[in-house]
């Protein structure tokens, strides 16, 4: 019957789209972002966070980066505390992603100083060598227009002094985007949630073994160099002289991180590596 | 029977510029290809991977897709309704604003004004454009199925008519956006929300644009280039129904793990299990059709395209079922995997129907028998053995990813860093983007084919033995 109806099959095909439509996409609004899912600590963008999202967006950052860590083990070891959805309630559009090209970033903020990013940002090669990322040093030749960004913040409704709109000129649009980027994912204090501590006496297990200093100079340059320097002397990070340090204190140092320092905690490269570092510092200088 | 003129102009047109769009959505990719091998092709700020990603992705789903499906349900509409366009004008203006659309989103998109959501990167004001562009075409289609001469409505329109609705619903209730200029606007809906409209929609845009009307044009044009029926009514009447009832539900596999409440992604991962059941009904309807006639597969290059296609059509829907379970999906999701996923259902299933329809279409509009078979069969196998290469790559690389990604010490660390990881990928992007190459010659090859076609084709005997076909 349908079938010599066409009226009637255009009301039937709308009637079954409808179903899942309400029940998967209408229904979950009575859930997501209320009260339920409310945290008291994630505020909305600054001025200048919200810009540099905005650049982010336009230059299409979330076909390779993913903004979602998933509450699974090697993720949360590599990214950070898992996502949740109360920290995504002033987020239009939201940016998750589909493809982790380059790494996610939901909790990038607070992970390294603004000055890593400056350098990184402008040549990703010559902090993170043989990625494919490309450079974004010119956004840095453009300025902000702190009127257009006022006007964002007003359709938004977000909170926003006249001060911290006129502090906005003079500013470029690599001070924005680096500005949003420590924001991310660092309103809630998941760090300290996720703080290790180590217990019990730490005993050198590659002492005088010179196999684990020229492992442990290889693993310097791959993930230190950058910050302190081939020859130690320091750039970002401060000049490294490994007598300084007993090397219990080094290894906590490494292992931890200075998390209110901008040093991150290498941890994850577990203890047999931080310990292949430490053994370089000390000795292979 | 009473002879009718049918409208083959905007046929030819359609067929023509989605062509067009057809050639820079398959050269962005091939351009971005190996933008990601070699980070130096990146030309700042306009020819960057991240801003000309979109522009193949849109040019091939918007330009290509959608082009091959104005072109061929304008012809199929009006064969099987037995009747000329409702209105040759209103189907004018569709062409013309069509090509404004997506020139004007290509522009846009290059100058960085996009929402960021993926096949639906367009800002606010292109939407409206293209809301006009398909409120044009559903009225043509609907009106021209409305005073049909034939009473019983072939298969192929129920698809096109859920397609028309479809579209229409997802697409109006994902551009909801608060606009600030007009090259910029904020989504209306925020953060978990967003992720969860969008994601209904993009997956249903696959169905309503890339899965339902591949799905007609391949119910019409199998029966017609074998000069056999569908094998089972019945079952073509099962697998429409529960596949556009099913299809809504699925959205959420995109965000399996995910803030998203857990009984959405539940939901969303059974109903793509269920999936399967529809989308091989279809499968089945065609390989059944086939009976006593798969010689054919031999001498007839349409049925080759066709039945090829249908079959990485249920290899697609066999394989997206699999990655939407959690299980699967925490391993393999983020990884190159997706991508080839993807490609094996644009490259695979709906550009070898949308390539049998062209060739279909040519001679009856043209007037021109095919200029060469052989080269026809040449395109065939070059777009197949790209098509895999493509996406045979990025499967390992997917997996090898996602294993390096996920492994761990005995003490609980990380054995890999991402840059690790990332570096293991490199040869494998070079030979996808040699895949692409592939695809790439191809096209050109079917370019070059229709082009000597038009030129130098063999008139065919009598136009008249077209139009009075099996309807």
């Amino acid at each position: 019957m349908w079938e010599k109806k066409p009226v009637l099959l255009l009301i039937m095909a709308t009637g079954a789209i409808l179903v899942g439509t309400i029940i998967t996409m209408v229904l979950p609004f009575a859930w997501v972002n209320t009260e339920a899912d409310r945290i008291e600590s994630v505020t909305p963008y600054t001025a200048l966070q919200q810009e540099g999202r905005d650049i982010y967006i336009r230059d299409g950052c979330n076909n390779c980066h993913t903004q979602t860590v998933r509450p699974l083990v090697a993720e949360v070891i590599r990214y950070g505390d898992y996502s949740k959805s109360g920290e995504f309630v002033y987020d239009r559009p939201f940016l998750w992603g589909s493809k982790r090209t380059g790494p996610d970033l939901a909790r990038l903020g607070g992970k390294y100083p603004d000055e890593w990013h400056y350098k990184h940002m402008e040549s990703p090669r010559a902090m993170v060598p043989k990625t494919n990322m490309p450079d974004y040093g010119w956004l840095a030749d453009n300025q902000l227009n702190p009127q257009k960004i006022k006007r964002k913040m007003d359709v938004l409704g977000f909170p926003y002094t006249d001060d911290e709109i006129k502090a906005l000129a003079g500013k470029n649009e690599m001070d924005a985007i680096i500005a949003y980027m420590q924001k991310l994912g660092s309103d809630i204090p998941w760090r300290e949630a996720v703080e290790i501590t180590i217990v019990g006496d730490l005993q050198n297990p590659f002492k005088g073994d010179a196999a684990a200093v020229s492992a442990g100079k290889l693993l310097y340059m791959e993930n230190c160099a950058q910050c302190h320097a081939e020859d130690l002397s320091g750039d970002i990070g401060p000049e490294l002289d490994g007598a300084n340090y007993d090397e219990a204190e080094l290894f906590e140092l490494i292992y931890l991180g200075i998390p209110d320092g901008g040093m991150p905690p290498y941890s994850k490269l577990g203890a047999q590596k931080v310990w292949q570092m430490v053994n370089y510092l000390q000795e292979g200088q | 029977m009473e002879k009718t003129e049918y409208n083959y102009d905007i046929v030819r047109s359609f067929v023509n510029w989605s062509i067009v769009w057809g050639v820079v959505a398959v050269l962005v990719g091939v351009i971005v290809s190996f933008q990601m091998v070699e980070p130096g092709l990146n030309f700042a700020p306009y020819l960057t991977f991240g801003r000309l990603r979109p522009i193949h992705t849109n040019a091939g789903i918007y330009g290509w897709g959608v082009g091959v499906i104005f072109a061929t349900f304008l012809y199929i509409v009006q064969r099987l309704c037995k009747t000329r366009l409702w209105s040759d004008g209103l189907a004018k203006f569709q062409l013309w604003f069509f090509n404004a659309t997506i020139i004007a989103s290509a522009v846009t998109l290059l100058l960085g004004y996009t929402t960021s959501k993926e096949y639906h990167e367009m800002e606010w004001p292109i939407d409206v454009m293209v809301v006009i562009l398909w409120v044009a075409f559903a009225v043509n289609i609907i009106m021209t199925i409305i005073k049909r001469r034939e009473e019983h409505m072939y298969i192929s329109l129920w698809y096109m008519m859920a397609s028309l609705i479809g579209v229409a619903i997802l697409y109006l209730t994902n551009s909801a956006a608060m606009p600030v200029s007009l090259f910029k606007s904020y989504s209306a809906y925020a953060g978990t929300n967003d992720a969860n409209v969008h994601w209904w929609f993009a997956h249903n845009a696959v169905a309503m644009a890339l899965t339902a009307p591949p799905l007609a044009m391949f119910y019409y044009f199998l029966p017609k280039s074998t000069g056999v029926p569908i094998y089972s009514h019945r079952l073509s009447i099962i697998a429409f129904w529960s596949l556009i009832f099913m299809y809504l539900w699925t959205g959420a596999h995109h965000l399996l793990w995910t803030p998203v409440p857990d009984w959405i992604q539940t939901l969303a991962m059974a109903f793509s299990v269920m999936l399967i059941a529809p989308s091989w009904g279809s499968v089945f309807n065609g390989y059944l059709s086939m009976g006593g006639q798969w010689h054919q597969m031999r001498e007839n290059y349409l049925v080759k395209f066709l039945i090829v296609g249908i079959t990485f059509y249920g290899m697609q829907t066999l394989q997206g079922p699999m990655q939407a379970v959690r299980t699967f999906s925490a391993f393999i999701h983020y990884t190159d995997w997706i991508p080839a996923h993807i490609h094996m259902g644009t490259m695979g299933w709906v550009s070898m129907i949308s390539f049998a329809s062209i060739y279909f279409l040519i001679p009856r509009v043209y007037g021109r028998q095919l200029y060469s078979i052989p080269l026809a069969n040449l395109q065939f196998w070059l777009i197949l053995v790209g098509q895999l290469i493509w996406s045979f790559s990025l499967w390992i690389a997917g997996v090898l990813q996602a294993g390096m990604w996920n492994a761990m010490n005995p003490d609980g660390s990380l054995t890999y860093t991402f840059l690790e990881t990332m570096v293991e990928m490199y040869p494998y992007w070079w030979v996808r983007a040699g895949g692409g190459l592939i695809y790439f010659a191809g096209i050109l090859v079917f370019i070059y084919n229709l082009y000597m076609t038009v030129q130098k084709g063999e008139s065919v005997p009598s136009a008249a033995a077209f139009a009075e076909g099996r309807a």
